[in-house]
């Protein structure tokens, strides 16, 4: 189970709230920034350091620790581009995704 | 107090009520305060700043058990009461003209979540040029919006109503934000004789409260509140129709309701105001003037100068202006030969008074033709009297006999 649905959802019919009064959703979407996402980070495996600054700058927290590199949730990744930006080492490449 | 009102026979029903002295924005304050709001959030604009004071001292004097916000702004002021409703609390503003103008953005999405917040309007006329003054432009500007909107004619009228609108508001088959509407200058700082009604009677009229039952802010009911809704697939079209024909049915719920709401405040406390629409010595008239708002105090001693020497004409007043009574007006324009419409606003593109184009969509559906004009008087914290009134009857009678002029008759041209 996960965090969200712990909690008991609103039941609108149970309430006896007719449909049609205000838009209120008590179902989660399952739809995630990487739906959305327009380029991906790739990462040079041969240049990343660790040095962590991509997991520092990431607004969405999706940068993942590997053994001898960093990569990318590509679930939640929205393809901002601010961690190729800030890579000191220039190892993270945005590519274009396929359309 | 309306003449009409002194015809009812709930008038004979004694109820205990502390008659005082007050300005309208005072007799809001003190309806505001009796319905037992738990947040009212402001920020003053002339000429509603004296409500907001008189708000402000009822809380600190102990007479009212509210949060009061002074928000930085009209925007905030209408977001933070969005909050509020949503978690469960009755809440409360005024505003006017510029402020109202300022505060739009959540003043749209109000209706559309379905909260029921009473707002006055204490109605100011819209600039440029420069204003201060009364005049319902503002109100009228936003007629458009999905709230209900009433229009006072006495301080009496402002107190009233105010504690009505609450009940209204709140009604399960309305779920609506209502403004109530009473005219900058000459109602906001009118002083006049005011009946205050009994607390303990105003907690049993307004019954238990419940106003986010449809939708809240609670971490026991988690929901997410006016998600992004539409777009051109999936359920997207559908569910947004669903939701825009419920806010119409709430709409013409009101109507109903409203009508339900006077009559049990005729009930309990003995003060009966036309809901919707008033007629003023209608019967047996040729034909009549319309008015909405303080004028019509003006108008109606117009009307019985003129019956009294010879003239067959009456008044029709809206009270109920949004949504807009078109059967119940009907019913008085059916009665009528020709019509004459006095607005204190402008329709700038009809080049006509906003109320007159609506009575002339309202006219398409009688199936016969009466000739009418617009005038146009008021403005800007002009005084519409008697005489103005006298101007608007001749014109109107020669309605009867004569072409019907396509330029609104502007009655303070001259003043």
């Amino acid at each position: 189970m996960t965090r969200h649905t712990s909690y008991p959802l609103f039941d609108l019919a149970k309430a006896n709230v007719p449909d049609d009064l205000c838009p209120v959703a008590t179902e989660f979407s399952s739809m995630l920034p990487g739906d959305w996402r327009s380029m991906r980070p790739v990462v040079d495996r041969d240049k990343c350091v660790k040095c962590a600054v991509c997991w520092l700058y990431c607004p969405v927290q999706c940068v993942e620790e590997h053994p001898a590199w960093f990569d990318f949730d590509l679930k939640t990744c929205k393809g901002c581009g601010i961690c190729a930006n800030e890579c000191p080492q220039r190892a993270i490449t945005m590519l274009a995704e396929a359309i | 107090m309306t003449s009409a009102a002194l015809e009812t026979p709930h008038q004979t029903k004694p109820a205990k009520q502390r008659v005082i002295l007050c300005e309208g924005n005072e007799a809001a304050a003190l309806g505001v305060a009796l319905a037992r709001p738990d947040m009212v959030a402001v920020y003053p604009i002339t000429p509603q700043s004296s409500l907001v004071e008189h708000l402000a001292k009822q809380i600190a004097d102990g007479r009212m058990d509210a949060d009061i916000v002074d928000a930085e702004g009209e925007h905030s002021v209408l977001s933070v009461l969005q909050g509020a409703a949503l978690a469960g609390g009755r809440t409360y503003t005024a505003t006017c003209g510029p402020g109202l103008a300022f505060m739009f953005e959540p003043y749209f999405r109000t209706a559309g979540m379905r909260l029921p917040i009473v707002m006055s309007i204490v109605t100011r006329d819209g600039l440029a040029p420069g204003s201060v003054w009364g005049g319902h432009q503002d109100a009228m500007t936003v007629r458009e919006v999905g709230w209900v909107q009433v229009y006072c004619e006495t301080v009496q009228e402002v107190l009233d109503t105010t504690i009505m609108a609450f009940k209204i508001a709140e009604h399960h088959d309305v779920m609506l934000p209502v403004n109530v509407c009473l005219d900058g200058n000459y109602l906001s700082y009118g002083t006049s004789r005011v009946e205050l009604p009994d607390q303990v009677e105003v907690d049993a009229f307004m019954g238990v409260k419940d106003v986010n039952w449809h939708a809240a802010l609670d971490p026991l009911r988690p929901m997410t509140v006016d998600p992004t809704t539409g777009g051109p697939g999936g359920k997207g079209p559908s569910l947004f129709v669903r939701y825009r024909k419920g806010q119409c049915r709430g709409m013409q719920n009101s109507l109903r309701v409203i009508s339900e709401v006077h009559e049990e405040w005729a009930q309990r406390f003995g003060r009966s105001f036309a809901p919707l629409v008033e007629e003023y010595r209608l019967d047996g008239a040729d034909y009549a003037i319309m008015t909405l708002g303080s004028m019509t105090g003006a108008a109606k001693d117009a009307i019985d100068e003129a019956c009294d020497a010879g003239k067959r004409v009456g008044l029709i007043k809206l009270k109920t202006f949004s949504p807009f009574p078109v059967e119940a007006l009907l019913k008085s324009l059916d009665k009528i030969q020709a019509l004459g419409v006095v607005d204190r606003s402008v329709g700038f593109r009809w080049n006509c008074g906003p109320m007159y184009q609506e009575t002339m969509g309202a006219l398409y559906r009688l199936q016969r033709h009466i000739p009418s004009m617009s005038f146009i008087g008021g403005l800007s914290g002009a005084d519409i009297t008697v005489g103005h009134f006298y101007r608007v009857i001749e014109a109107t009678e020669k309605l009867l006999t004569g072409p019907a002029p396509i330029e609104p008759v502007w009655l303070n041209e001259r003043d």
